[in-house]
């Protein structure tokens, strides 16, 4: 698993985290950006959820988005590889416009990893099977090297000992750790988290926010909605604070969680009791 | 009590007319194994279409699959036979039983397979395509296989209804069991091969019956979900 390993050292090589005031850097291109949204509109009938967000991810950097239910945190994150269509905006990724038509979507989502709240293993396969499938399908590699691969991935995340079981036979909180693996398996250049912990039992957090942690520290480049306030804290390079539709305010963990500006987030803070 | 022996096993009768009635069993055998076998792959194949959600090519499926669930089965065979002519398609009667209960078993496995499509939680779409599955694969890895696995109750339970329809070849004169044990009835004035006609379908439907249960039990669920 050389390409694996190398992965992680590439990642750290170009960690850094003296951009805490760039997360919404919007028009003016900053040149290494990984993912840049620029004013980004999302409508649901008439209803419009997104109104004009931008935002801005470098390499490694983990971005924590934060916010009340409904605020359109989730919406956000699924705009990102197109489980939504945009209405309005425009998306790039390596400096690549991923919301222009004719773009091979399916290319690009090779390149964006998602693990859901609601986790969606494959119930039909093994999680060694979750894990390869699209890396045989997808990215055509042959069945040996796919579990190879897949292994090694099931391994990382803890998991090498439950490859042969089948979903229904793991914990919510193992469930969640393949679908980290399937994700991260595709080796993409970021990982969008929707909630990953928010379905889980409480004592089962602990262990997928772990495995995150980790996945941090190899250098992956992530964007994490989530109510865990902790984790924003410590992993996070910049927490975002959407509220309706728009971000609010955005900094570092610090600036955010020490001295919020904005009366609805100091509201948020208080509700959330961190 | 003789006397009802005679009357419907009078071994005699069945004695004489068993090989007609054997080569009528072969013949719904055929029937039954063209009907499943055309039946059902046509019926997913339908369901397949559909998720693709082009719009006319839906209305069409949704309206050919309703008109076939709504017409009486005999209705059907008939008018295949009696009616296709017209239009310039002639069949032997008994590719005009096959093809009209291929049709309506085709119509019957699309709903169902549908159903099974549909109840899928949308979330095994989003994870399949997130990691760059296209549409076409997530069909036939991710969904398929799960939506199968709903179908197989009412698959089974439907295809065994509509197998048994074979019998109403008989009206249009095809030599199978049915239409055998009846001729034969009435030749010999004695219902003993109607008798033995009924044991024969036993025979042909029970294994496919038992085999239904062993193929639910088998695939009902994926471990311990």
């Amino acid at each position: 698993m050389k390409d694996a390993a190398s992965k992680d050292v590439v990642g750290k090589a170009t960690a850094g985290n003296d951009t805490a005031s760039n997360a919404t850097a919007s028009n003016d291109t900053a040149g290494n950006d990984l993912v840049r949204i620029v004013s980004l509109r999302k409508s649901f009938g008439n209803q419009e959820i997104l109104k004009g967000i931008d935002l801005a991810v470098k390499e490694t950097e983990a971005v924590v988005i934060i916010g009340a239910s409904g605020s359109g945190k989730s919406t956000l994150l699924r705009c990102i590889n197109r489980l939504e269509e945009p209405t309005g905006g425009k998306i790039y990724l390596d400096d690549v416009e991923i919301t222009r038509k004719g773009v091979n979507i399916n290319k690009v989502r090779r390149e964006i990893g998602m693990v859901f709240q609601s986790i969606n293993l494959y119930p039909h396969m093994t999680a060694v099977g979750n894990v390869a499938l699209a890396l045989r399908r997808v990215l055509g590699m042959k069945r040996k090297e796919a579990l190879e691969r897949a292994e090694y991935y099931l391994d990382q995340v803890g998991l090498s000992d439950k490859r042969k079981q089948y979903p229904g036979q793991l914990s919510g909180g193992q469930q969640q750790r393949v679908g980290i693996a399937r994700a991260v398996a595709m080796e993409p250049k970021v990982v969008l988290f929707d909630e990953p912990t928010s379905a889980l039992d409480p004592e089962l957090v602990g262990e997928v926010l772990g495995v995150m942690r980790q996945l941090k520290e190899s250098g992956m480049t992530m964007i994490v909605v989530t109510h865990e306030m902790q984790f924003a804290r410590d992993v996070a390079d910049h927490v975002v604070f959407v509220h309706g539709g728009q971000i609010l305010e955005s900094g570092s963990p610090a600036d955010l969680f020490g001295n919020p500006k904005e009366p609805r987030l100091k509201e948020f803070i208080r509700r959330v009791h961190t | 009590m003789e006397q009802i022996l005679n009357y419907y096993f009078n071994l005699e009768v069945i004695a004489r007319y068993l090989p007609d009635l054997l080569k009528g069993l072969l013949i719904t055998v055929e029937m039954a194994v063209l009907i499943i076998l055309l039946g059902v792959p046509l019926g997913l194949l339908l369901a397949v279409v559909r998720t693709y959600r082009i719009r006319p090519l839906n209305w069409l499926i949704v309206f050919l699959v309703d008109f076939f669930r709504a017409i009486p089965l005999l209705v059907i065979v008939v008018l295949t036979y009696f009616a296709l002519p017209y239009a310039g398609i002639v069949m032997s009667s008994f590719t005009a039983t096959v093809v009209a209960l291929t049709l309506v078993l085709a119509a019957f496995a699309e709903e169902i397979f549908w159903a099974g499509i549909t109840a899928i939680d949308k979330g095994q779409w989003e994870a399949a395509r997130s990691t760059g599955l296209n549409r076409t694969q997530a069909i036939f890895v991710v969904i398929l296989p799960q939506a199968i696995q709903i179908a197989i109750p009412p698959l089974t339970n439907r295809t065994i209804a509509i197998t048994k329809g074979t019998s109403l070849g008989s009206v249009i004169a095809v030599q199978e069991i049915l239409s055998v044990a009846t001729s034969a009835q009435s030749l010999a004035a004695n219902p003993s091969p109607l008798t033995m006609g009924a044991i024969l379908y036993l025979i042909l439907f029970f294994p496919f019956v038992r085999f239904t249960r062993w193929l639910e039990r088998r695939y009902g669920s994926w471990r311990s979900v």
